[in-house]
């Protein structure tokens, strides 16, 4: 299960945060920080997972930003991975060829694509013409 | 630039982007909260697009990291909007700015529950996001019926379908209960069904959590999930948008496999060998291709095959592929394929027995434990730990400790423990063991924790053998310039302890050693100053002839510290000090410590302990779980077996299953104990759980000992075995273990009285047990001596105190048991004449320098030279007759008895080999027994019995026994009392039927006419 997931510039800049496990707020902005510390400096040469307290991150890093996923120790990281490059995929998509000022000055978009896309902490849809078809329909809706 | 169609928001977010520092992005967030604020005050004149746009500033800000501590309200109630864009709004930020724990949220559970209900599919969307990301107990147990029906209505879509699907999940896994097994099974088993493969992949994560906790209610699952893995495997049966790089749903075949995983087994032959076949398919068919993407798609689905293949006992061949997979990936350069080749190599290993071929990769997998990157380094350690076992012990020792001295922090700790436990595990030979601790220690001190080098402390207390070598060991690190303060604790502890074995070498004489020792106190923090201060009274006392010039420096030093401000440390040179002025009485006093109980090392029990937090137990756990018990852990047999070591030979201490249960009870066991007067007790401090206590409380110095021991009164019964009560106390002098027996030893004894073999007493060193064969008036018994550890008890020795009617011969007890060993002692006992006297066997033993001394009652008691005997009318009113009255003929009326049917006082009796003959006594209250008595003066006597009692009042009987011998009726009337009599120590807990049967009241109930003038009393009751 995912237990949050977080979208980070290089300087730590939170630009997406979502939390499948109830935890404080002060809680929320330390692990972020130790999130952005773990992966930061590790090598591109270096497995995408590292351990964190008694789970794992599985992350990837895509120009500047990191986008990271907290998952059980025992669940498959391969298939994390690749799901955060169809999230990649899908924003890419939206916003025809993604960059970080998109997510900044989106980001409540971003939050709409992601919830079709992860729910409760598991993968949800993982047709990318199914979500951006349901992004087009609410879109019409605002 | 894309921009968020809100102006207010992308200007704020402009703004805040263009901040040239920290402070001014405070400044300006600041300046927009009080915004924010003023302006939810007075809501009313808000309009909808203005709250929204607010709320979702809010956001933002919180986001950056900032607290917002308001507007909580505001974004809750956005969720009642008709509209859908306020709607929206509302649901995402109170999902991202609450959590489940936070009371706001209840406020919304009708609202959020109408959307779900009602026929807005927009809505329904919305709310069964919000619930499915944070929904907590409260929503699990109102809508969850609601979203079971959304999850299963046909004419709802896909779209709304699957979010219900992953909602119902977040409720399962708030409270399990909410999803009802009976009628959900056949559900789930329909959803799986499903065609859209968004439904199929959601209701998939929902059935892993469902199977995960009861497999058994979805059976009928089982061949569906098959089914789906090779519509996807196997025929590729799947629309376009669902393959990714080709690969059909990646995602979806993980999920699937990993349910599969929950089912123990599977049965069908047909079920089995489909599954086989697409398994075969993913393992053969996954090559490495360039494109990154698909290739950990691939590899993805690959792994779960492996599991999967694991899970199922595959045939040899296909676990054999499966390992030669794991081998090439293990060596492969890619990182994420090494890291998941050395995980799944230790799961594997958890699982199935293929030690033997990952021993082939060892080097392999020792050059990962070098890699640059931390996660693959932790797999190989993890690795290294798992397949480590005799015959590689050494070397994956000696690589973990060359790799600490260049491991980063992180790892150090972790890394230490491992290689300890390894050590200690595995260890060819204790001087092994304790030059790995004692590098552990020199390497990396600071991660070392105490355990760790209380371990290595307890082992060479209790290994005679090993003394020396750790003594020599501890003297030449102390050596070296700079030495970090654990190894100033050991080495001064070893060397307080067993420095005096070095006595002869160079460099370490009394002197020379407390000289290099306390050249380390200056540097050393209090708690090790409190050690070293124990160490120098040690070595004083070791210095025989006392040696005035290292006297008086010692003295000195515990002058200094009698004013330290510590009071541990003020308190030991205080006591140290007035105590090593008292000359030879000292040596008592700092005797070498006692060996240590032997328990389940803390360090493996720590390694045991560590828990994960997953969302679902794990499937390789639960799999490895049925297999130990299935075939009693193949830690066990790796160990022993597999690596053909005797298992004596090993250091490990972790199945001792009854010792760590005696360190719980004794404070319950040693009140028994004590109040049964049957151990020898004089240091009635129970062993402390924690090695904290053993190793830093003051050492070997005590308070004057406590001497506990309760002397049953006997006032009751002035003619009963005294011997027993008077229990031989040891000399306060004598240092005696505070061993704590288990279980109650009176009521092992009584449970003995009447049957022939049992334990008889049992500690955490020793078990005595006992066999019985009673003929006439001999009898023969064997007393098993069963020593439980892996230490020798030495000095043993075992006393019959007969009392005057036996006549007992026992047979030489050997003055040593060997560890883990048993030996037999027969036991001749010849019965002379009637008497309730018991006879007690004085046993004792050495561990390490204590003495254990019980004093045990013997059950060779009157009632086994009783032989049941059953006896006609005209047999027994002649007798009865003839015996006209006392002293062949005694009565006593006993009251306070426990209401007992007749029919159980005649099960009482027979099991003391008296019979009950039915219907002879006219009187159905009465009862009538008969036995006959066997001894060498009497030969063969006949006993008769007769109970009265008063249906009007079941709490008293009146018992009248006769035989033609004096001494007999005496004795057996007493017998017949002794359940009552014995029995007020040992109700408090008894499971033992014969004492706890006839009566609940206390002796002083009882009143026996016997006492004194017994004839003539008796005489008032006669009958006939």
């Amino acid at each position: 299960m995912i237990r949050f997931i977080l979208l980070q510039n290089r300087q730590g800049k939170t630009r997406l945060a979502k939390y499948y496990v109830p935890l404080e707020d002060s809680e929320k902005h330390k692990v972020e920080y130790e999130v952005h510390r773990l992966v930061v400096n590790r090598d591109p040469k270096y497995t995408n997972f590292v351990e964190f307290r008694t789970h794992k991150i599985i992350y990837r890093r895509y120009a500047g930003l990191f986008f990271s996923l907290c998952v059980d120790i025992t669940d498959n990281e391969l298939a994390y991975l690749e799901c955060i490059h169809l999230f990649v995929e899908i924003l890419d998509h939206f916003f025809s060829n993604v960059c970080e000022l998109d997510l900044v000055f989106n980001f409540h978009k971003v939050y709409l694509i992601l919830d079709e896309f992860i729910l409760a902490g598991e993968l949800q849809e993982t047709s990318k013409k199914a979500i951006i078809e349901r992004m087009g329909e609410l879109e019409k809706l605002e | 630039m894309a921009m968020s169609g809100m102006r207010g928001l992308s200007v704020f977010i402009s703004d805040i982007r263009n901040c040239q520092n920290k402070e001014q992005e405070r400044l300006r967030v600041d300046k927009e909260l009080g915004n924010i604020r003023t302006r939810f005050k007075n809501e009313k004149a808000l309009t909808p697009y203005e709250k929204k746009k607010y709320v979702w500033k809010m956001l933002y800000i919180y986001m950056l990291g900032y607290d917002v501590d308001f507007g909580h309200m505001e974004a809750v109630s956005l969720i009642s909007a008709p509209k859908y864009p306020e709607k929206q709004v509302g649901y995402i930020v109170t999902s991202s700015l609450l959590n489940e724990n936070h009371d706001f949220l209840r406020l919304a559970i009708n609202t959020v529950r109408n959307d779900i209900i009602g026929r807005n599919e927009t809505f329904q969307c919305l709310a069964l996001t919000m619930v499915g990301n944070i929904g907590g107990r409260e929503f699990a147990e109102s809508l969850a019926p609601d979203v079971q029906k959304l999850l299963i209505s046909s004419s709802c879509r896909p779209l709304v379908r699957k979010k219900a699907a992953l909602c119902l999940l977040r409720l399962y896994r708030k409270n399990p209960d909410v999803v009802n097994v009976d009628g959900w099974a056949d559900r789930m088993a329909q959803l799986l069904d499903e065609r859209d493969l968004g439904v199929l992949t959601s209701s998939m994560s929902l059935l892993v959590a469902l199977v995960s906790n009861n497999h058994e209610a979805y059976w009928s699952c089982l061949p569906k999930c098959i089914k789906i893995l090779e519509r996807l495997a196997r025929n590729l049966d799947i629309p376009q948008e669902y393959t990714y790089y080709g690969i059909p749903s990646p995602w979806l075949q993980v999920k699937t496999m990993r349910a599969l995983q929950y089912f123990p087994t599977i049965e069908d032959p047909n079920a089995r060998r489909s599954l086989f076949e697409v398994l075969q398919r993913i393992l053969m068919g996954t090559d490495v291709v360039k494109n990154v993407n698909k290739n950990n798609a691939s590899h993805a689905v690959l792994f779960e095959a492996l599991a999967l293949v694991m899970h199922l006992d595959a045939e040899k061949e296909m676990m054999s592929q499966c390992v030669a997979l794991l081998g090439k990936f293990i060596a492969v350069r890619e990182p994420n394929i090494r890291y998941l080749g050395l995980e799944n190599m230790t799961r594997m290993l958890m699982v199935t027995d293929i030690q033997d071929i990952i021993k082939r990769h060892q080097a392999q997998i020792i050059t990962s434990l070098k890699d640059p990157d931390i996660s693959i380094r932790r797999r190989a350690l993890d690795l290294l730990y798992g397949m480590c076992d005799v015959s590689n012990a050494k070397d994956i020792v000696e690589e973990l400790l060359q790799y600490l001295s260049t491991a980063e922090f992180a790892m150090r700790e972790e890394l230490s423990l491992k290689a300890a436990i390894l050590a200690e595990k595995f260890a060819p030979d204790l001087s092994w063991y304790v030059d790995v601790i004692l590098q552990l220690i020199d390497k990396a001190g600071d991660f070392v924790s105490d355990d760790i080098w209380f371990r290595v402390v307890q082992f060479v207390t209790n290994n005679e053998d090993l003394q020396p070598y750790a003594a020599a060991k501890a003297r030449e690190y102390l050596d070296k310039p700079a030495i970090h303060e654990t190894m100033v604790k050991v080495s001064a502890y070893i060397l307080g302890e067993f420095g005096h074995l070095l006595a002869r070498r160079p460099g370490c004489s009394p002197k020379e050693i407390f000289g290099i020792i306390h050249e380390k106190l200056p540097t050393v923090s209090t708690s090790t100053i409190s050690i070293l201060l124990s160490t120098y009274a040690k070595i004083l006392m070791h210095s025989q002839p006392p040696d005035p010039e290292l006297q008086n420096q010692i003295w000195t030093i515990f002058k200094k510290y009698e004013s330290s401000i510590e009071v541990e440390i003020q308190q030991r040179a205080v006591e140290y000090f007035a105590l090593s002025r008292k000359g030879a009485a000292l040596m008592d006093i700092l005797a070498e410590m006692p060996k240590f109980p032997e328990r389940q090392s803390a360090l493996i029990k720590k390694a045991e302990d560590t828990e994960v937090d997953t969302a679902e137990q794990s499937a390789i756990r639960l799999r490895a779980q049925q297999l130990s018990q299935t075939s009693n852990a193949l830690v066990v047999t790796e160990q022993s077996h597999a690596n053909g070591t005797p298992p004596g030979g090993q250091l490990s201490l972790v199945k001792i299953p009854s010792m760590s249960s005696n360190v719980d009870d004794t404070s319950a066991d040693g009140r028994l104990s004590q109040e049964n007067g049957t151990l020898s007790k004089v240091d009635s401090q129970p062993p402390s759980g924690d090695f904290l206590g053993d190793l830093l409380g003051p050492l070997a110095i005590e308070g004057p000992p406590s001497i506990n021991i309760h002397t049953r009164s006997s006032s009751n019964s002035g003619l009963e075995g005294t011997v027993v009560e008077a229990t031989a106390i040891v000399p306060a002098g004598e240092q005696t273990n505070s061993v704590q027996p288990i279980g109650n030893i009176a009521e092992r004894f009584h449970a003995l009285c009447v049957k022939d073999s049992g334990v008889l007493y049992e500690d955490p060193y020793i078990q005595i047990g006992i066999k019985a064969e009673w003929r006439a008036h001999l009898g023969h018994l064997v007393l098993f001596l069963g020593n439980k550890n892996t230490s020798p008890l030495v000095s043993v020795q075992a006393l019959i105190l007969p009392p005057t009617h036996l006549k007992m011969e026992l047979s030489l007890v050997p003055e040593t048991i060997p560890p883990r060993a048993q030996v037999q002692c027969p036991l001749e006992v010849i019965n002379l004449h009637p008497s309730r006297d018991v006879a007690v066997l004085d046993f004792s033993y050495m561990f390490g320098n204590d003495r254990v001394n019980v004093k045990l009652r013997l059950p060779a008691v009157l009632n086994k030279f009783l032989q049941p005997i059953s006896v006609t009318a005209e047999e027994f009113f002649p007798q009865w007759r003839s015996l006209p009255g006392p002293p062949l003929k005694l009565q006593e009326v006993v009251r306070g008895v426990r209401p007992l049917p007749l029919p159980e006082m005649a099960n009482l009796f027979s099991s003391y080999h008296i019979t009950v003959s039915p219907g002879l006594d006219p009187n159905p209250n009465n009862l009538v027994a008969s036995t006959t008595f066997y001894s060498e003066s009497t030969r063969a006597m006949l006993c008769l019995i007769r109970i009265e009692t008063d249906p009007a009042d079941r709490t008293q009987l009146r018992m009248t026994v006769a035989s033609g011998d004096p001494t007999l009726t005496f004795e057996a009337e007493g017998v017949h009392q002794r359940p009552i009599s014995e029995h007020s120590h040992s109700y408090r807990n008894s499971s033992d039927t014969a004492s706890s049967s006839i009566s609940s009241g206390s002796t002083q109930q009882c009143s026996r006419i016997l006492d004194g003038s017994w004839g003539n009393a008796g005489c008032s009751f006669m009958t006939t």
